[in-house]
């Protein structure tokens, strides 16, 4: 007779522990608390101090880095609602386009077209997305995943806003902290704004219509209307990320509308961990940084993307941020079975 | 329209792909009264709930509540007109506590007019709800995640969820289905209080004994089409009534 | 000019039917939309000209090998990864997304862009009919989409694993307790969607050279056209081809041929605008089903 064993799964010692409510007693528990919390913000915000030391290249990469890390979170949080958005370029292309647009055309400064263009932008895509929300299933993600190749198509064919050629000398940032701590604070500002709007009322009614739409129908309330602000705060984090970046490249033009930033965001939250919005941002951290460096492969990096998600998708759905908070708040341990 | 009818069904039909499941029901509701629907499986009393409550679009004929006409309005707005309705299959939002799940109808529009309710507030209001249809408040109960309660329990969460809405019309869809003896026993009352509270409610249901006795008049379907309405002995008492119930009747 | 219109919007109209068939089969039967389709178009395009350019077979044969690999592939793309997903919309559509753009992508890198990737026609020459010149290939992609239409009508509705597929593709449920195996029809119907994605690259590629960017198109012509005339519905895939089919060839006599695209983008909105779910749609905005 084999001993056999079982797993057991524990919770970790905070004395009152009843879903939300905590009831502390000592520094250990409340840095147990709060490291988890406190210390990625000091992270991201002493990132940028570091430019001497990893030089300009990867000052770069962090910028690229939290502009999608935004597009994941907005993915997620659109994933909340039970959206399933393949085209979080129209997002970004729609917000870099509008920016680039003001700027080229009137000259506006970056203070003045950033904020418009994602404004704008966001409101654009929730227009064009309004019909579909009507639908159930899977047709919002067919109609994102065409919208964006579309539009670009467009762009193309009307030789307007630039044509194939785009629109470059738009106006520069002002400096270089402002360039680095902009998109970071953002970053900042989105991940614990969602955090907070999805365990608010206001968040529950969202994941109530992404499980059950009839219930919450039934509920005198206006799914159609919710589902178009989701979409639109959802929006204005992507955009913001293609208004930021339109500047900060000082050119727009038919890539922004490219399918990498369709499917890097979407593989960033199902790495990290889809509906947590921590997850998708630390997604963000490891991928793009990884693909810096795989970026001799050219194309065969979307290869290695797909990859990653089919595998994700299939052996590890949780994602990584939901298994590193596992262990972080429980313990296991072998039990015998009899 | 005289004041004392809440709800008039004149004549609505519905089919699914050349099968009919309403066929020119008509009947109408009086403001407080405890109307029964009964009928064999497959006689569309579910199919006319969802026609009244909008969630399916009737091909033909009108729903008129309070005076207004709501037929084929969005299922949203005619339940922000208080018309609740609980769903014969329960499906709560399961990995949220049982009072959170009451969260969403007192988010609406019509329960911030009625009673406001900030953030926390709600909390309290859930917990109320929650008492009022026997979960007990000093217990664990309400708190307890959704997943983990019974299914007697999750019907009367059902039951909550409407209430929270203060509804001024009531549709329970098969509320007893799947309840033992002694969870019907102790919901019996709660709709009887409610009812005497003045709160008009349309019960769809398979137990007729329990619904005998309470209900104030029943009306029967079969086959999509009304053939019977009435106080309930007097209907059950009719040739066309025991016909299509021959055989079922047992089972209640 | 007018019977120009006439027979050239209707070899394009078959063209995009041909295209769309597959990936609305597969969608109408499994639910599952397969967004691997582009990739499955392209690789058959690929493997036909290998096997005709590597090892010198017949293209009779190669063709035959061709589609006979793509529904192998796509039976296994369901086996191996839809099966484990299957249910939750979420990782079916990221699954499929995936392994289309990686199959694309991964024939960019590979080096395929080149123009010397075409597939022969199946016969050289042209006739004239009513005085239009017509080559013979866009006469043969007419017969094959009509003949395609035939056999999924008659499969749908006289044979066995047809009835089935319509079975399932009513009410799942029902289908499974009358003893229709729900895995194994959906594995067939992507098998299926895949086999006739290479059966449309064969007959459609040899028009033009293969490059990655058709593979994008095509997933987006199959999406258009679904959305325009209603997913899973056959005869609102052959309205959608039509109407997208005519308006396409008349937008580029007489405005350019690029602005093609346009119509696309412009005749979705338009759909989306006035009936979200298609002319012909089935999606129920809001259907009970108790």
């Amino acid at each position: 007779m084999s001993v056999r064993y079982r797993k057991e799964r524990l919770d970790r010692g905070i004395k009152a522990r009843c879903e939300d409510i905590f009831a502390l007693s000592s520094y250990r528990e409340m840095l147990y608390l709060l490291l988890p919390r406190v210390l990625p913000v000091i992270a991201l915000l002493s990132l940028p101090l570091l430019k001497g030391v990893v030089g300009l290249y990867w000052e770069k990469v962090l910028v690229v880095t939290c502009a999608i890390a935004l597009l994941a979170l907005s993915w997620d949080l659109m994933a909340s609602v039970g959206l399933v958005c393949l085209g979080q370029a129209l997002f970004f292309g729609a917000g870099a386009y509008l920016t680039g647009f003001l700027n080229h055309s009137f000259g506006w400064p970056p203070f003045l077209t950033i904020p418009l263009g994602t404004l704008g932008g966001a409101l654009f895509c929730t227009l064009l997305l309004l019909p579909v929300l009507r639908l159930r299933g899977i047709y919002f993600a067919i109609v994102t995943l065409t919208l964006p190749l579309l539009l670009a198509r467009f762009i193309e064919t009307t030789k307007i806003l630039g044509g194939n050629v785009g629109m470059s000398g738009l106006s520069p940032l002002p400096g270089i902290w402002f360039e680095l701590y902009v998109p970071v604070v953002a970053l900042l500002i989105c991940l614990f704004g969602f955090r907070r709007l999805i365990n608010e009322d206001y968040g529950l009614v969202l994941q109530g219509i992404r499980d059950n739409d009839r219930a919450v129908m039934s509920g005198a309330i206006n799914i159609y209307k919710l589902k178009a602000q989701a979409v639109f705060i959802a929006g204005v984090a992507g955009a913001f990320a293609g208004a930021f970046m339109t500047h900060y490249y000082q050119f727009v033009g038919m890539p922004a509308f490219a399918l990498d930033y369709s499917i890097l965001p979407l593989t960033c939250a199902v790495l990290g961990g889809v509906g947590s919005f921590a997850g998708p941002t630390l997604g963000a951290f490891i991928l793009v940084p990884l693909s810096e460096i795989l970026r001799a492969f050219g194309t065969l990096r979307v290869v290695f993307y797909s990859t990653i998600l089919i595998i994700c998708v299939v052996g590890l759905p949780e994602g990584i941020f939901h298994y590193i908070q596992r262990k972080y708040h429980q313990f296991e341990r072998l039990v015998e079975v009899g | 329209m005289e004041d004392s009818t809440i709800l008039t069904v004149e004549r609505v039909s519905k089919s699914f792909g050349g099968v009919v499941a309403v066929d020119g029901v008509s009947f109408h509701l009086e403001k407080g009264e405890l109307l029964g629907i009964i009928g064999p499986n497959g006689s569309g009393k579910t199919t006319l709930v969802n026609l009244i409550t909008g969630f399916v679009r009737p091909d033909s004929g009108k729903v008129i509540y309070q005076g207004k006409e709501i037929t084929g309005k969005m299922p949203y707005k005619i339940a922000e007109l208080g018309i609740a309705r609980t769903f014969q299959m329960v499906r709560p939002f399961y990995q949220l506590p049982a009072f959170k799940n009451l969260i969403i109808p007192l988010y609406s529009p019509r329960v911030k007019k009625l009673r406001g309710g900030k953030y926390g507030e709600r909390d309290d209001m859930a917990v109320d709800l929650l008492e009022e249809v026997g979960f007990e408040r000093d217990s664990f109960v309400p708190y307890k995640m959704a997943a983990s309660l019974p299914h007697g329990y999750l019907k009367r969460l059902e039951l909550a969820r409407c209430l929270a809405l203060r509804p001024d019309l009531l549709i329970l869809d098969e509320l007893f289905s799947g309840m033992s003896m002694s969870e019907v026993a102790s919901t019996l009352p709660i709709i009887e209080r409610l009812n005497e509270g003045g709160l008009s409610i349309i019960m769809v249901e398979h137990r007729l004994k329990e619904l005998f006795r309470i209900a104030n008049r029943v009306i029967v379907l079969n086959f999509g089409r009304k053939i019977a309405d009435g106080p309930p002995h007097q209907v059950m008492k009719k040739e066309e009534v025991k016909a299509a119930y021959l055989g079922s009747e047992g089972e209640t | 000019m007018t019977t120009s219109i006439l027979v050239y919007g209707l070899v394009n109209s078959v063209i995009l039917a041909l295209i769309a068939m597959g990936f609305s089969l597969t969608f109408g039967i499994s639910g599952v939309a397969n967004f691997a389709y582009g990739g499955f178009y392209l690789l058959s395009g690929y493997l036909t000209w290998m096997l005709l350019n590597y090892l010198g077979l017949p293209f009779a044969l190669a063709m035959l090998i061709t589609v006979a690999v793509a529904g192998l592939l796509g039976f296994l793309t369901y086996w191996v990864i839809l099966l484990r997903v299957r249910g939750i919309a979420l990782s079916e559509v990221i699954a499929t997304f995936a392994l289309g753009a990686g199959m694309l992508e991964f024939f960019r890198w590979m080096g395929f862009v080149t123009y010397e990737f075409t597939l022969p026609c199946f016969m050289k020459g042209r006739v004239e009919i009513f005085g239009v010149p017509l080559d013979y290939q866009r006469l043969f992609i007419i017969g094959i989409g009509l003949a395609l239409v035939i056999f999924l009508y008659f499969f749908t509705h006289h044979t066995r694993i047809g009835l089935s597929f319509r079975g399932i593709a009513q009410n799942e449920r029902t289908a499974i307790s009358l003893g229709i195996e729900s895995d194994w029809t959906a594995a067939l119907s992507l098998a299926l969607g895949s086999a006739m994605a290479a059966v449309a690259a064969i007959a459609i590629l040899p028009l033009g050279i293969i490059s990655i960017n058709v593979g994008y198109d095509v997933l987006l012509i199959a999406v258009a056209v679904g959305i325009i005339g209603g997913l899973e519905s056959v005869p609102g895939i052959l309205i959608g081809s039509l109407i997208l089919g005519y308006a396409q060839v008349i937008t580029g006599m007489y405005l350019a041929p690029e602005w093609m695209m346009v119509v696309y983008l412009a005749a979705i909105v338009l759909v989306l605008a006035i009936k979200p779910s298609g002319l012909f749609g089935k999606f129920k905005e809001l259907e009970e089903r108790v």
